[in-house]
C-alpha cells in the first residue's frame, strides 16, 4: 500500500446517459404493447440477441437486474419476499428470484404501474434455479410459452465441436420456436447485427474494466454496477455497445489524465459475488480508509468476454469483426456466438472453483490488489458456489481475505454494523487506518 | 409450445409383470413399541462412526441389503482383492454406471453418515445442502480411502462442490466430471451425452491402460437392466394391499444397489424374489405413504414413521425409484442407448423443464401404489427441489393425497417430526373414520 496520495477526481461525464439508458429499457417494456411490439422475459445471462430477430420492436425484462432493483427498495423487496413465502417457496431460493416472483404475485412494477406480463420466456440454464425460474413464472402467469437452453457444457478450456454443436442445436430449435410462438418471420439480418453488437459491448466492457489496473484507479466498483448493468439489460443492443464504447473513450482519457474513483486510493480491492444491493453504502465506508473496490471477477466476468493478450495480460477478446471475419449466415451466427458466450469467465466457476481461483489470483496480481472481500452471498447458489475453496485458494497463495456472510436481495440476511466491523478489523490486519492515515 | 420428450410415467420402466400377494410372517428384526428388542447398532458411512439404528432388517431376507450398506468399505475391499478391479466412488445417479462397470471398475454411490461434523465448514458454504456436505466429511474423514477414484454426473450445483473439494483435498489416483445434460426435454440431449459418453469412455481406458470391449459394455448393460427389473418386480409387490415389505426394507435394498457388484446384487433379489410370496409383515399396513424429495436415504427417519402405523409403499427420490425405474434399450450402438436411458430417465428437478415431467410421474406412481398420503421430504437448501415442491404438493393434493412438508438435514429432529408424522397419520386416519 502506497502514501497517502490525493488525487484528482471528477465525475463520469456520461453518467447521467447510463441512468437514461437504464430508465429507457424498463419504460420500453412496459410499453412496448401500446407500441405493437413484444415482451419477453429471461435471465441476464441468456441468448439475448437471439430474439432479437424477430424485429426492432422486442423488448425484455431481463431477471436478475430486475431482482436487484426490487432489492435496493428494502420496502418493496420485503413484501415481494413475504409474497413469495405465502406461495409456499422457501426463503432460501436465489433472492432475485424470490423479489421477482413477489412482484408478479403482487403485479406490482418496480418502475410503477402493475407487473407487464411477458409474451414468452427466453431462459437459459447455467445454475440449479435458471431453469426452473421461469417455470414457476409461468405457472404464476397462467401459462406462459417457455424456452431454455442449457449451456451447461463444461469449462471453455475443454470446448470441442460437439458441445457447440448442442449449444447451437437447441438455438436453431429455439428460432423456430420464437417463430411459432410468435407468429413473426424471423430476420437473420436482425439476429448477425444483435450479435456483433454483443460482441462489441461484451469486449469494450472488459476493455473498461482492463483500464482499472491503472493505479490510481478511474473507476470504482460502486459506479461500475451502474454501468455494467447496462449489458445485462440489453447487450445485444447497438445502443449499448455505442454507450460503452463512448465509456471506454471516457475511461481512457481519465488515466490519460490521471483522474481517479477516489482521491485517497492507498488500498485496491476486489469483492466477489453480487453485493448487497440494499447496503451499496458499505463502499463508501470502505473509502474513508482509502480503500477502494477496483472491481471483481463478477463485474468483469459477467458481461466482460477476455482473453489472454499478447503480452500475458487479461485484457478483450477480439471480436471476429476486429479479425475482419464477416458473419454471412444464421448458422455462422449462432456458432460464433455459442463460442463467445462459452467463453464469459463468470462461467467457468460453475464447474470447478479452482478455475475461478486462478482467474482470481490473476485479477489480485494483474489489478495489484492488497486484498480481496468475500461475499458469501446466502441469495445467489451460483455465484456463491466454491466460495469456500476460493477463500482457501487465495489464502493458500498469500492474498489476505475478508469473509462476509450476507444477501444480494435479502436485506433480513444482512448485517451492516457486523460487516462494517469485520472490514474494521481486516484494515487493521492490513495496517491501514481511517481517512488515508497510514 | 414446449419441446417433447418421452415423458416419465408410472407405468414405464422394466417390462416386469406384478409379483404375487405374499402372505407369509418373515423373520424381521424389532423395534419400539411395535416390533420388540432394540437391534444392533448400524454403521452409516464407509468407514464411520457408529450410530445406533433402530432396523427391521437386521435378520432376514434383508439383512444382506443391510449388511452391504453397513459393511460396504469392507465389502468395496473384498471385491477389489476378489477382482482385481478398481472402486470409484460416484455423485449423484445419473452416473453411467454400466461404463465404469464394463471397464471392471465397482461404482460405489458416495452417500454421508447423517452424523454432525465440523470438518467442511472451510470446504463448503453453510448454504448449500446438508447432503453434500455430509458426502465430503466422508472423503476429509478418510471414510472412503478404498476408492480409486471419484467421477460426477453434471447435476446441481450443491454436490458438484463436493466433487470439486474432493478432487483437492482427497488424495484419490483418478477423477472425472462428466458434463451430463440438463436439457434432457431436448432432441438434442442424448447425442450429446453420447459424444461425452466416449469421451469418458476413453479416459477411462486411457487411465486402466486397457480397452473397454464392446461384449464387456453389452454384458455390464444386461446387468444393470436386470438389476432394475428385479427392484421393478420387488417393487411391484408393493401394490399389494398388505406388501410383503416395508419402506425401510426397500430402501435398504435400493441403497444396497448403490453400493455392490450388480450381479451379487442380482442374486440377493432373485432370491429375494423366491421368498416374497411367502412372507408378510408382522405388522399391520398401517397407513400407505409415499415419500418424495432428492434423495433420502435416513433409515432412522423412515423407521420412525413405519413404526408409528404406517408402511410406505413406494417412493420419488434419487436413493429410490429414480435410481432404477428406466431401463437401457436393447438395440443399437451401446453409448447412444446408454444416453438415451440416462436422459430419459425420471428427472432430477434440475433437469425436468421446460415442462414439469416429474410431477404427473409421481401422482401416477402414489396412484398406481394405492398411497393415501404423501411425506414431502426436502433436503434444505437444495433449490432444484424447493422450486418444484409447491407444484407437486398441489398435484398430490389435486389428486386427493395429503401432504406432510418436512425440511431435513444431516441430522433430524426424530422426536418433533415423530410428532408431526403422528398428527399426520391420524389426519388420514379420520379419512377412514368419516
Amino acid at each position: 500500500m502506497g502514501e497517502t496520495v490525493r488525487h484528482q477526481t471528477a465525475p463520469l461525464k456520461c453518467w447521467p446517459k447510463a441512468k437514461e439508458l437504464r430508465l429507457k429499457y424498463y419504460e420500453d417494456y412496459a410499453r412496448a404493447h401500446e407500441r405493437g411490439g413484444l415482451r419477453w422475459a429471461g435471465g441476464a445471462w441468456s441468448f439475448s440477441a437471439i430474439p432479437a430477430g424477430l424485429g426492432r420492436d422486442v423488448y425484455s425484462l431481463t431477471s436478475e437486474p430486475y431482482g436487484a432493483s426490487i432489492a435496493f427498495d428494502k420496502a418493496l423487496s420485503l413484501r415481494c419476499m413475504e409474497a413469495t413465502e405465502r406461495a409456499g417457496f422457501a426463503r432460501d431460493l436465489c433472492a432475485y428470484m424470490r423479489n421477482y416472483w413477489g412482484s408478479v404475485l403482487l403485479n406490482e412494477y418496480a418502475f410503477g404501474g402493475p407487473f407487464p406480463k411477458p409474451d414468452f420466456l427466453w431462459q437459459d440454464h447455467i445454475c440449479c434455479s435458471h431453469a426452473k425460474w421461469y417455470q414457476v413464472v409461468s405457472d404464476l402467469e397462467g401459462g406462459l410459452p417457455h424456452f431454455c437452453i442449457d449451456v451447461a457444457v463444461g469449462p471453455y478450456q475443454d470446448v470441442a465441436p460437439h458441445k457447440i454443436d448442442y449449444l447451437v442445436n437447441q438455438m436453431h430449435d429455439g428460432i423456430e420456436w420464437l417463430e411459432r410462438t410468435t407468429g413473426r418471420k424471423y430476420d437473420d439480418e436482425l439476429l448477425i447485427e444483435a450479435v456483433q453488437n454483443e460482441f462489441r459491448t461484451t469486449s469494450t466492457w472488459a476493455e473498461v474494466c482492463s483500464l482499472n489496473k491503472h493505479v490510481p484507479a478511474p473507476l470504482e466498483e460502486k459506479t461500475m454496477y451502474s454501468l455494467y448493468v447496462l449489458g445485462t439489460l440489453n447487450k445485444h443492443d447497438r445502443a449499448v455497445a455505442d454507450f460503452y464504447a463512448e465509456l471506454r473513450d471516457e475511461v481512457r482519457e481519465r488515466v490519460a489524465q490521471g483522474i481517479a474513483a477516489i482521491p485517497n486510493e492507498r488500498c485496491r480491492l476486489m469483492s466477489d459475488t453480487q453485493p448487497p444491493w440494499g447496503f451499496l453504502n458499505i463502499f463508501r465506508y470502505m473509502e474513508e480508509y482509502g480503500a477502494i473496490s477496483v472491481g471483481s471477477l463478477y463485474t468483469f466476468g459477467l458481461i466482460g468476454i477476455w482473453e489472454d493478450q499478447p503480452d500475458g495480460s487479461w485484457g478483450p477478446r477480439t471480436t471476429p469483426m476486429q479479425q475482419g471475419i464477416v458473419i454471412k449466415s444464421r448458422d455462422e451466427a449462432l456458432r460464433r456466438y455459442a463460442d463467445w458466450t462459452l467463453s464469459k469467465p463468470e462461467w467457468q466457476h460453475f464447474y470447478s472453483p479452482h478455475l475461478k481461483t486462478a482467474m482470481m489470483l490473476r485479477i489480485a496480481r494483474e489489478w495489484k490488489l492488497d486484498g480481496v472481500l468475500l461475499h458469501y452471498n446466502r441469495g445467489c447458489e451460483g455465484l456463491s458456489v466454491g466460495i469456500a475453496e476460493n477463500r482457501l485458494g487465495l489464502i493458500e497463495a498469500g492474498v489476505p481475505v475478508m469473509a462476509f456472510e450476507g444477501n444480494m436481495g435479502d436485506e433480513r440476511e444482512f448485517d451492516e454494523a457486523r460487516v462494517k466491523a469485520r472490514f474494521d478489523a481486516f484494515m487493521e490486519t492490513l495496517g491501514v487506518k481511517k481517512n488515508g492515515r497510514a | 409450445m414446449n419441446e417433447k420428450r418421452t415423458e416419465p410415467n408410472a407405468e414405464s420402466g422394466n417390462p416386469a409383470a406384478g409379483a404375487a400377494v405374499p402372505r407369509f410372517s418373515a423373520a424381521c428384526g424389532t423395534c419400539g413399541s411395535t416390533c420388540g428388542p432394540q437391534p444392533p447398532t448400524a454403521t452409516h458411512g464407509g468407514d464411520g462412526n457408529r450410530q445406533p439404528v433402530a432396523n427391521q432388517t437386521s435378520a432376514g431376507p434383508f439383512a444382506a441389503f443391510r449388511d452391504w450398506r453397513l459393511d460396504r468399505a469392507a465389502y468395496a475391499r473384498q471385491w477389489k482383492q476378489r477382482t482385481g478391479g478398481k472402486v470409484i466412488g460416484y455423485f449423484c445417479t445419473y452416473a453411467p454406471e454400466e461404463l465404469m462397470y464394463a471397464a471392471g471398475i465397482l461404482p460405489v454411490r458416495i452417500l454421508g453418515s447423517h452424523e454432525v461434523q465440523n470438518v467442511t465448514e472451510p470446504h463448503i458454504f453453510g448454504m448449500f445442502c446438508p447432503f453434500c456436505r455430509d458426502c465430503l466429511a466422508q472423503g476429509l474423514l478418510g471414510r472412503y480411502e478404498y476408492l480409486d477414484g471419484i467421477m460426477i454426473a453434471q447435476s446441481c450445483l450443491h454436490i458438484r462442490q463436493t466433487f470439486t473439494s474432493w478432487q483437492k483435498h482427497v488424495p484419490i489416483d483418478y477423477s472425472y466430471y462428466l458434463p451430463m445434460p440438463h436439457h434432457v426435454q431436448s432432441r438434442h440431449a442424448a447425442p450429446f451425452l453420447a459424444k461425452e459418453l466416449a469421451i469418458f469412455q476413453a479416459s477411462l481406458e486411457d487411465w486402466l491402460g486397457r480397452k473397454i470391449a464392446a461384449p464387456a459394455l453389452e454384458n455390464a448393460i444386461d446387468i444393470y437392466n436386470r438389476n432394475r427389473q428385479l427392484l421393478w418386480r420387488v417393487y411391484e409387490t408393493r401394490q399389494a394391499a398388505d406388501p410383503p415389505l416395508s419402506g425401510e426394507e426397500a430402501l435398504e435394498m435400493v441403497l444396497a444397489a448403490q453400493m455392490v457388484d450388480k450381479q451379487d446384487h442380482n442374486a440377493a433379489l432373485e432370491s429375494l424374489l423366491a421368498r416374497l410370496p411367502e412372507r408378510r409383515l408382522p405388522r399391520p399396513t398401517g397407513a400407505r405413504l409415499m415419500i418424495l424429495g432428492s434423495k433420502d436415504d435416513d433409515i432412522e427417519f423412515i423407521h420412525m414413521v413405519e413404526a408409528c402405523g404406517a408402511t410406505f409403499v413406494i417412493d420419488d427420490h434419487c436413493t429410490g425409484t429414480r435410481y432404477f425405474w428406466n431401463n437401457t434399450d436393447p438395440d443399437g450402438d451401446p453409448l447412444d442407448r446408454l444416453a438415451r436411458r440416462y436422459v430419459q430417465r425420471v428427472p432430477c428437478p434440475t433437469k425436468d423443464w421446460p415442462a414439469r415431467t416429474r410431477v404427473p410421474h409421481a401422482v401416477a406412481l402414489a396412484k398406481k401404489y394405492g398411497a393415501q398420503g404423501a411425506i414431502v421430504m426436502q433436503q434444505k437448501f437444495c433449490d432444484p427441489h424447493e422450486a418444484d415442491v409447491p407444484a407437486l404438493t398441489k398435484a398430490l393434493n389435486d389428486a386427493g393425497l395429503k401432504t406432510l412438508f418436512l425440511e431435513f438435514d444431516v441430522t433430524v429432529p426424530i422426536g418433533q417430526f415423530k410428532v408431526r408424522v403422528e398428527a399426520f397419520l391420524e389426519m388420514l386416519r379420520e379419512d377412514d373414520l368419516f
